[in-house]
């Protein structure tokens, strides 16, 4: 079966590559272009883990093909931090909203989508947001936090640079 | 061994500093299973078995290798011969041999240039089966009739006269039994029954083995115990386990899931047919759950006698489990001794059977053995509380082991914290709150012993008078973090100037895996010890330079001091200035432990449980949940609360989702999370958590483990919220919405 | 002489002593006589035992002393997860 040429922006980068037509977009993400922080729970869409956003929408990766990618532009938490932590990633770290960490990524992607369209969300709107990204070791407790706190904190920000 | 810290004045143990990994872990930075990658590496996949039970007459794999880029097949007649005892069921778990025994058992595996060639090479690979009768149930598979599935698997304990699936038999107790009921007011008897459930970390299993035809490997792997792996690896492969070098990636979650091997011999396998290039093998979610882990499932008759004061006077179990296919896999002899741990009554009498099935090889889950003991136990004292309406806390109160009870399971305990559970629980809030109709309360208390085991520590200090500390218990928790502030605290210094790190098997002593919540306390103890070394020959240093004895010198704030005047006045020379010049003073300093740590603290908590449940629809809210915990003492306490979030939502899948689900063909019927269904965000309150300290004194600092009890008390006390709250009492886990309703409107009628 | 208590289910290799006095100042030679007198439960001792001495328990410790008034309980090792 011949490959597909896929010309995507990922992070801000251009990049190319040749994608298998049933290679999804994780795995693309992962093994063609070493950008392994994007997570496979389950190759399903059940776990979430593997979230990015495509074209500012939030995906489950392992549902995508990567020949979709074409022409998009693709965010993973690769490209999370610019200069500095983004705070969703500094909240994690100081509320411990982490364990093994493996979930993360997809829940950091995951939760910035939720506070860019809405910076001021219940607990239960970040619960339900966060539905679809499946973390075992917390209990939740702390992510919930975790994201309120950011939240608080950017929205914060954003009248003091209004 | 005395407590030789007393609690007070700590300056860092307490603190909740920021985890050393944590930047990683946010930033997609942290390198788990399945991100090693090596040039010339090949990615395999595996065939499995779709029949629960079925003889393999033929393996026919030469469509598969005719594919380009295919490079290497390997069954089970790949592998050594010869094994016995654990080695050999690890090695038919492997690879299935003459017989595959159960849904998703391996039956091949093949290594190719992509993970997609590896994956149509696996579809082209024909295996001829016979089905045989199969039996997946724990009482199915010990009734008058069953098919014994294999022959000769009962071991020494199994009586004559038992099933033929009947692998293992245990009894023990105290007391006279029937005297006991004979005091009673009330005596009551139940049968409880809970499904397996997978310990649903999401890291699926994941490693990059390399082996040469010299039989001399390495291998990147998830895995909680990487000494384990080398083991088991060297044993299923007949090679020497020197000649094996395996180093822990990050761990996305084990719960004791990742304590032993699954798939990765087959990675060294079909590195070595295939000349010696890595071969990646990273499982799908279904292979996780058809394959690795799960736990046991149990079935379990409880009798107990009471006063209407609630004094218990006698108690009985008789618990049947299976732990899949193999001998010794089920917890029997962890549930056993889990089952009245909490208290204190004159005569108790434990019986289990261990009975094989058609499932998969159980692996450790979570204090194994404890929540489903804790199911039927905690659920009867529950009911009977009900009955005699009396207050569930005091009657655990009344009951409940306290320092020097002698355990229901032989020991006596030193110094324990269950009742001082059980007291905050009772003057919490959360234990005051008017409930609302169709909402119920639910309590139950659990038990984990912790575990020492074999711990071996070095810890090197460095020019710059930073510490170094190599462990050999990979980080699932947080447990770099805690133990950074045990060395800290110990030498002095900021913790920022401590770094642990998990290393690989080839750079310290045999370490059993972080299983049995024993990191903090073992590798703890043991950084602890490695610190004290270093710290007695950076004095010696001191003393040598100063001209005084070393007796004269102690050692504080990170520094050592003259002890006194008469020992001199000098400035106290700091642990930077003692490793700047350790070159021209001696060599290099480091402090070295290893232990078969002793003196675990045991562990108990108590769980506060609300719901609301839809009587129309049988589904249950959990309104607020209460943990509280006895953790010795709160090395870092964010991770300790974590720990408390993470067991109570582990159990509350247990008791309300999580099961199990084999068809009338053995076959498992739901190996995707979207129908094993683990707890999500929108499932859960907040977690509110209690830390109790009532300090271990066999550790240095106090530590008791912290993971494993958090997911005992939720099966039973969700369970009596939800009688509470209905009428009607669950006695078969998961208390899902279907068996909820049917249980309501049985309760009416 | 120190006196082991069996669990039930290990006394019928012990020609059915709940309690067997051993002559040992170790666990490992109390496990080790206690194979002797008894072969039938060398299997058991085999598989792994743990131990309380005087109420204290000896997880994996042949070591660990035992004295000539002590009270020894068998125990199955355990695993964690």
């Amino acid at each position: 079966m011949s490959k597909i040429h896929v010309s995507t922006t990922v992070n801000g980068d251009p990049v190319e590559f040749l994608a298998d037509p049933r290679e999804t977009l994780l795995d693309a993400l992962r093994n063609q272009l070493d950008l392994t922080g994007t997570k496979e729970g389950c190759g399903t869409g059940d776990c979430g883990a593997c979230s990015v956003t495509v074209d500012g929408t939030l995906v489950c990766s392992c549902l995508m093909l990567a020949a979709e990618a074409n022409g998009k532009r693709v965010e993973t938490i690769e490209g999370m931090a610019r200069e500095e932590l983004h705070p969703l990633q500094r909240k994690f770290i100081e509320h411990a909203a982490l364990q093994c960490g493996y979930c993360t990524p997809g829940i950091l992607v995951a939760a910035k989508a939720l506070l860019e369209r809405n910076p001021d969300p219940t607990d239960t709107e970040v619960r339900y947001w966060l539905a679809g990204n499946l973390c075992r070791c917390t209990g939740y407790d702390k992510i919930i936090r975790a994201v309120q706190d950011a939240a608080a904190e950017m929205r914060q920000d954003h009248r003091g640079a209004a | 061994m005395a407590r030789d810290d007393v609690k007070t004045g700590y300056k860092l143990i307490g603190t909740r500093p920021n985890r050393p990994d944590g930047l990683d872990k946010v930033t997609g930075r942290a390198r788990y299973g399945a991100d090693f990658s090596l040039p010339g590496m090949l990615h395999a996949a595996v065939v499995r078995s779709p029949h629960a039970h079925a003889r393999i007459v033929k393996i026919d794999a030469s469509k598969a290798l005719a594919l380009d880029g295919v490079k290497a097949v390997v069954t089970r007649a790949d592998l050594p011969t010869g094994l016995t005892g654990e080695d050999l069921n690890l090695q038919d778990n492997t690879l299935a041999g003459d017989t595959a025994l159960y849904d998703g058992h391996a039956v091949a595996a093949v290594a190719a240039s992509s993970a997609l060639l590896a994956q149509d090479a696996a579809r082209l690979i024909e295996v001829t089966y016979e089905v045989l009768p199969h039996v997946t149930d724990v009482d199915a598979a010990m009734a008058p009739g069953a098919p014994v599935i294999r022959e000769g698997v009962a071991d020494y304990s199994v009586p004559e006269g038992m099933h033929g699936n009947v692998a293992r038999y245990m009894e023990f107790g105290h007391g006279d039994v029937e005297a006991g009921f004979a005091a009673a007011d009330i005596v009551r008897a139940q049968t409880y029954k809970t499904e397996a459930t997978h310990q649903g970390y999401i890291e699926p299993h994941a490693c990059v083995g390399q082996m040469g035809e010299d039989g001399r490997g390495e291998m990147w792997v998830c895995t909680q115990g990487h000494w384990y792996i080398r083991r088991m690896c060297a044993a299923v492969l007949g090679i020497e386990a020197a000649n094996l070098r395996v180093t822990p990636s990050e761990i996305g979650g084990g719960f004791g899931g990742k304590t032993t091997i699954f798939m990765e011999p087959l990675s060294l396998a079909l590195s070595k047919k295939a000349g010696g290039r890595p071969v990646k093998l990273v499982m799908s979610r279904s292979e996780v759950l058809r394959a690795t882990g799960p736990t046991a499932s149990a079935s379990m008759d409880v009798k107990l006698g009471m006063k209407t004061d609630g004094t218990i006077t006698a108690g009985q179990v008789y618990f049947r489990m299976q732990g899949g296919a193999f001998r010794g896999m089920s917890p029997i002899g962890e549930a056993l001794p889990c089952a009245f741990a909490c208290y204190d009554i004159p005569a108790l009498k434990h019986e289990a059977v261990e009975v094989i099935a058609n499932r998969p090889k159980a692996a450790a889950y979570r204090a194994p053995g404890s929540p489903m003991a804790a199911f039927a136990v905690e659920s009867l004292v529950d009911e009977m509380c009900r009955e005699l309406k009396l207050d569930p806390i005091e009657v655990r109160l009344k009951n409940g082991a306290t320092n020097g009870s002698k355990s229901s399971y032989g020991p006596v305990y030193n110094v324990i914290g269950l009742k001082e559970t059980l007291e905050a629980a009772q003057a919490h809030p959360n234990y005051a709150i008017p409930l609302g109709p169709n909402q119920g309360r639910g309590v139950a208390s659990g038990f984990w012993f912790n575990h020492g085991g074999e711990t071996s520590v070095t810890l090197a200090v460095g020019e710059d008078g930073t510490a170094t500390v190599m462990i050999g218990t990979p980080d699932i928790g947080g447990s770099r973090a805690s133990i950074g502030l045990m060395v800290a605290e110990t030498l002095g210094i900021p913790y920022e100037n401590v770094r642990v790190n998990v290393v690989e098997t080839g750079a310290l002593g045999v370490n059993e895996p972080t299983h049995g919540s024993r990191a903090t306390f073992a590798s703890g103890k043991a950084a602890v010890e490695a610190a004290r070394q270093a710290i007695a020959e950076m004095c010696r240093r001191a003393a040598a330079d100063w001209g005084i004895d070393a007796d004269a010198v102690e050692w504080k704030d990170g520094a050592a001091h003259p002890a006194g005047p008469n020992a001199g006045k000098f400035p106290p020379m700091t642990i930077g200035e003692i490793g700047a010049k350790m070159g021209s003073t001696g060599g290099p300093i480091s402090g070295h432990h290893e232990v078969t740590a002793e003196g675990v603290g045991a562990s108990f908590g108590t769980h506060v449980v609300d719901v609301e449940v839809d009587p129309e629809t049988g589904r249950t809210t959990v309104l607020r949940y209460l943990v509280v915990q006895d953790a010795g003492t709160a090395i870092h306490p964010a991770y300790v609360e974590g720990q408390y979030q993470g067991g109570a939502a582990q159990g509350i899948g247990w008791a309300l989702n999580e099961e199990y689900v084999y068809g009338a063909d053995g076959r498992l019927q739901n190996p995707v999370f979207l129908d094993y269904r683990i707890p999500v965000a929108s499932d859960l309150p907040m977690i509110d958590t209690v830390i109790i300290e009532v300090p271990n004194p066999g550790h240095p600092y106090g530590v008791r483990g912290v993971g494993e009890t958090g997911i005992t008390p939720p099966l039973p006390a969700v369970a009596s919220a939800i009688a509470g709250a209905t009428g009607a009492r669950i006695r078969s886990l998961p208390c899902s919405p279907p068996k909820v309703l049917a249980a309501i409107k049985a309760a009416r009628t | 002489m120190a006196r082991v208590h069996l669990w039930a289910s290990l006394r019928r290799f012990a020609e059915g002593q709940e309690v067997v006095e051993v002559d040992a100042a170790t666990v490992g030679q109390m496990l080790d006589a206690l194979e002797r007198a008894h072969p039938g439960l060398g299997p058991a001792i085999k598989a792994g035992l743990s131990v309380a001495v005087d109420g204290e328990v000896i997880a994996n410790n042949r070591s660990a002393p035992v004295k000539p008034d002590s009270e020894v309980f068998l125990l199955q090792r355990l695993k964690g997860g």
